[in-house]
């Protein structure tokens, strides 16, 4: 994880066209909404094919950082610009250039000054790419933020009645959990040093090699309060409990595509940055805090599976079914076998395709009868059977049934996490069943009894909704059957991860 | 008292400065009504001469002024360009507004004239060496600053700012002099260095410590500091926004520049390492870092709950000298050099958010919050160019204001106060609230006049100007920060 391999300018590429994009995107005239939607759509499919480029040309066999680039930024604070690949950020830079792309043909019915829209979907885009490329702390740290503000816009301007509480809440609480980790990093900063220089150094290799870790740092009550500090800001983002409740006022209130990226990328992003930073560079804090972020894990599956359980709403459902499957990630983090940590990742994808599904037919339902409660429908699948076919097969995923891809996320997590922690392990099987209850009684309301008369000549997805859908779909069904693929993708990777925690 | 012409030759661009004062007098007085494009003119020329002239003849070391009165060193070069610069932004933007152009009073170009010596009094602030010209430098600005308050004399406002301003300002100075008095009655000196010889080995610690507290607190109240802060609000409200805008970048950094000099010549013995060895036995970092965090925290409290934008800044710019203080608080040279980094990056987005809120005053009428509802829709290049500073206020990245920050943060951490730079994280936090309420009102809300406001285009071109630095220096500042480093090390006795 500490070597480098293949130098390329491919991912600069992929972070910054989208940027170029929505700067190209600002010059063109407020009035032409279609030139908007197309310049958006066209600019998200390069990252996209460059994605699928970096999928297939990505050797699997190494652990080492590949497709790197690095050029000196501010020589005077040594910040590199640096980025990098390994096993785990392809897979997130994948599901971002996919999901990003759909978003955009979801987006397509906005109406509202599409310019600055599409032109803040975009930035957006390069932020998050640009956290699971980046190697170097600061300029991480840097993309972290950056996403925050077109997300803040974004619900604001383009969300429900209730979006300027739900967008201050979410700027508010994600802030106040990076600006922890700004403290960590400048920490981490003055006490790394790099071996060839000997100067300070932002660079993540030398963080995660504790041979360059200074005096200070090897105490080991620092270390624990500088993962803490780390801890908290990623376990906002994730949302680990206690600090999730921001996430269903933010998701429901987000438009659609929003929503879809919130769950899809932002939240794999709290997640990601366990695993990129606090796992290799303070490995024996994660050790001492796995059996806490089991249990928390345990927390969130069972928690958000009974607040999903309690909800009326559609979007806030799928969004606490966000807070549940996100617990099986922590589960198969906390555990340091490859089994658990493969599950985890898996998981990490699958929750990010799956619930952009559930997202996005929730929107379908929402642009059709302009509200999302529940008991508000009834029987839609004798006049929506297209609709209804795609729904279920998204809510069968969710709740990890055989032969789709949630499914194996969910067993090998368990597989790992059983022998280590037994009866969290156990705790948190109950969350399956409770899953189970709240996708299959959702589905019974919405789509089985008596038709509602109010819906009787209700569309049915039509061709473009059906095409933000479908690739998805298909990635849940092939993974579902087929897992090797990616399993080998993020295998090497993290197994090297694990080894670096200590036993 | 010697008087040597080639280190006088460094002390041109002041010179340049109190001539172009007169010259500005003389102008509005001879063209009289209508003309004060002229006495604008006039300004604008000293000051580009005198930043030409100081650009050009830059001090390689401490050149002394009038005997010890002043000294011109790299450090005073830092502050002189600043001020400069600060000046001539502040007077281009002024003419475009109404509070100041469209002001119910006669003589109008005096304005012009009052900008002129107040730039020469914060020059002159930061290179005072002396007791006596502490207070005096400190007097002239505050005199000014009076002036300037009540400007739009018609206005009750901003006669009542005025005077509040002057009844506070009595009080302080009184204090600093007190303060001034006792530190010769003790030492028999004047000048920095006589007194920093005589105090720091030996002498009379508590009356020592009351002296410098009451210097202390005459500084405080300069750069609104609490609790020497209370003017602040009312003043920033009632002045005419061109002179917030300049009370908060200008004076402000001069209050910082004389509290550095003074503290770091007079009171701390050069030993490399940067420990206070004037007064031992006191623990001075736990005061400041007290006086810091108080500062910051009230601050931005205080700004949650304000409904009009100018006072809303008003307390953000006490929020603000919090984080200014955490520099000092740390007395390392990696502090007081991200003082000056701050210093800059403060000026350019708090010039830029008042600029805004002067080219909307100049329309609306108005700095009410709810005023501005719906102008992201109504003027979007103006709404971003504002969010843009707003996020610079608050610390986020890719802005100028969170690379300073960082700087704060880093020298906090560094310098083993950890805790401080916990406390100014979760004040960035609330501060990210009530600037963010400035940008929900513009775009989240609507108002029912649709349509563009019809700015003028002097003032999209200046504030493009500095947002324009707000961003790139976020993105890449080494130069800006070799300049402050090299101002600041000179000081320490580099």
């Amino acid at each position: 994880m500490t070597e480098l391999a293949n130098p390329s300018a491919l991912l600069t590429w992929m972070t910054f066209v989208p940027l170029l994009g929505a700067a190209i995107l600002v010059m063109l005239p407020s009035n032409n909404k279609t030139a908007h939607r197309w310049t958006a759509l066209v600019t998200a499919a390069i990252p996209l094919a460059l994605a699928i480029q970096l999928m297939f040309s990505f050797d699997r066999g190494t652990s080492a950082i590949q497709f790197w680039q690095k050029t000196p930024w501010i020589r005077g604070f040594n910040i590199d610009y640096f980025v990098g690949v390994d096993g785990i950020s392809v897979a997130m830079v994948l599901l971002t250039a996919l999901l990003s792309f759909l978003c955009i043909g979801a987006s397509w019915k906005i109406e509202k000054a599409t310019k600055g829209y599409f032109a803040l979907f975009l930035m957006l885009e390069t932020g998050m790419m640009g956290v699971f490329v980046s190697l170097d702390f600061f300029l991480f740290y840097v993309f972290w933020e950056v996403m925050l503000l077109p997300m803040y816009f974004l619900i604001g301007i383009w969300g429900g009645p209730r979006r300027e509480y739900a967008a201050i809440k979410f700027f508010l609480y994600t802030l106040a959990g990076s600006v922890l980790m700004l403290l960590a990093m400048i920490a981490l900063y003055l006490n790394v040093r790099d071996p060839n220089t000997g100067q300070h150094t932002f660079n993540m290799l030398y963080m995660m090699n504790q041979v360059n870790h200074g005096a200070w740092l090897l105490n080991v009550n620092v270390r624990h309060l500088i993962f803490m500090f780390l801890f908290i800001g990623f376990a906002v983002k994730v949302p680990i409990f206690p600090f999730h409740t921001w996430l269903p006022d933010a998701h429901v209130e987000a438009p659609t595509a929003v929503s879809v990226i919130l769950a899809g990328v932002l939240l794999k992003m709290g997640t990601y940055g366990m695993l990129r930073i606090c796992y290799p560079i303070l490995p024996d804090a994660v050790r001492w805090f796995a059996l806490p972020l089991a249990i928390l894990g345990a927390i969130n599956i069972i928690y958000g599976a009974f607040c999903a359980l309690a909800q009326k709403d559609m979007k806030k459902l799928v969004a606490y079914s966000s807070v549940s499957h996100m617990g099986y990630v922590l589960l198969g983090m906390a555990v340091f076998n490859e089994a658990g940590i493969t599950g985890a990742m898996l998981q990490m994808f699958n929750h990010g395709t799956i619930t952009a599904m559930l997202f996005l037919m929730v929107g379908v339902i929402y642009d059709r009868a302009h509200h999302r409660e529940i008991n508000g429908f009834g029987g839609l699948g004798s006049v929506m059977p297209r609709y209804t076919t795609v729904f279920s097969l998204a809510l069968f995923a969710a709740l990890g049934l055989p032969g789709l891809s949630g499914f194996v996320g969910e067993a090998l997590v368990f597989l790992g996490a059983f022998p280590v922690y037994r009866v969290v392990t156990m705790v948190s099987a109950v969350g399956i069943i409770i899953g189970a209850t709240y996708v299959l009684w959702m589905l019974q309301r919405v789509f089985l009894g008596p038709l509602n008369e109010k819906y009787a000549d209700i569309p049915d997805i039509n061709a473009r909704e059906l095409a933000t859908v479908i690739p998805l779909a298909a990635i849940v069904i092939f993974i579902g059957v087929y897992p090797a693929p990616f399993i080998n993708m993020v295998k090497t990777s993290l197994i090297t991860l694990i080894g670096m925690i200590p036993g | 008292m010697s008087f040597n012409w080639s280190d006088a030759a460094f002390f041109w661009p002041e010179a340049i400065m109190a001539l172009t004062f007169v010259a500005c007098l003389l102008t509005d007085l001879l063209t009289r009504e209508r003309r004060h494009g002229a006495t604008l003119s006039v300004l604008i020329l000293g000051a580009v001469v005198a930043l030409a002239v100081a650009v050009a003849n830059p001090p390689r070391g401490a050149h002394d002024i009038m005997g010890t009165m002043m000294v011109v060193d790299p450090y005073a070069q830092f502050f002189r360009v600043l001020f400069l610069a600060v000046t001539l932004i502040v007077a281009v933007f002024s003419f475009s507004s109404r509070e100041i152009m469209g002001a119910d009073r006669e003589n109008k170009g005096e304005y012009y004239a009052y900008l002129a010596v107040l730039c020469f009094g914060m020059m002159v602030m930061a290179e005072a060496n002396n007791l006596v010209m502490l207070v005096l430098s400190i007097e002239l600005v505050s005199i000014t600053s009076y002036i300037l308050a009540g400007y739009a004399r018609m206005s009750l406002r901003s006669s009542e700012a005025s005077l509040k301003y002057v009844l506070w300002g009595a009080v302080s100075s009184g204090l600093m002099l007190y303060g001034a008095s006792i530190l010769y009655g003790l030492s028999g000196a004047m000048s920095f260095t006589g007194l920093h010889d005589r105090l720091v080995f030996g002498g009379n610690e508590l009356a020592t410590l009351t002296a410098c507290v009451l210097i202390l607190a005459g500084i405080g109240y300069k750069i609104s500091a609490v609790p020497f802060h209370f003017w602040t609000p009312d003043v920033y409200e009632g002045a005419p926004t061109p002179v917030a805008a300049i009370f908060a970048a200008g004076p402000k950094a001069a209050g910082f520049a004389l509290l550095i000099r003074f503290f770091y010549t007079a009171l701390v013995q050069s030993d490399g390492a940067g420990t206070m060895a004037a007064l031992s036995s006191i623990q001075w970092p736990w005061l400041l870092a007290f006086l810091s965090v108080i500062t910051m925290t009230w601050g931005n409290l205080a700004a949650i709950r304000q409904r009009n934008v100018k006072r809303l800044l008003a307390y953000s710019s006490i929020a603000h000298v919090g984080y200014l203080l955490i520099g000092f608080v740390l007395l390392s040279e990696a502090g007081l050099s991200a003082i000056l980094f701050y210093l800059i990056a403060y000026a350019i987005m708090n010039l830029g958010a008042f600029l805004v809120v002067i080219a909307l005053n100049n329309r609306l009428g108005s700095e009410d919050i709810d005023e501005y509802r719906g102008i992201g829709f109504r003027e979007p290049l103006l709404a971003v160019i504002m969010v843009v500073f707003l996020l610079s206020l608050a610390g986020i990245p890719p802005t100028f204001g969170f690379i300073a920050k960082f700087y704060l943060f880093a020298a906090a951490i560094d310098g083993q106060m950890g805790w401080l730079a916990f406390i100014a994280v979760l004040n960035s936090v609330i501060s990210l609230y009530y600037y963010m309420r400035i940008a929900k009102a513009m775009f989240f809300e609507h108002s029912e006049d649709e349509g563009g406001l019809g700015l003028s285009p002097v003032h999209m071109v200046l504030l493009v100007v500095l947002a324009v630095p707000t961003l790139v220096l976020g993105l890449y500042w080494s130069p800006v920060k070799a300049f402050a480093d090299a101002s600041m090390h000179w000081l320490l006795g580099g």
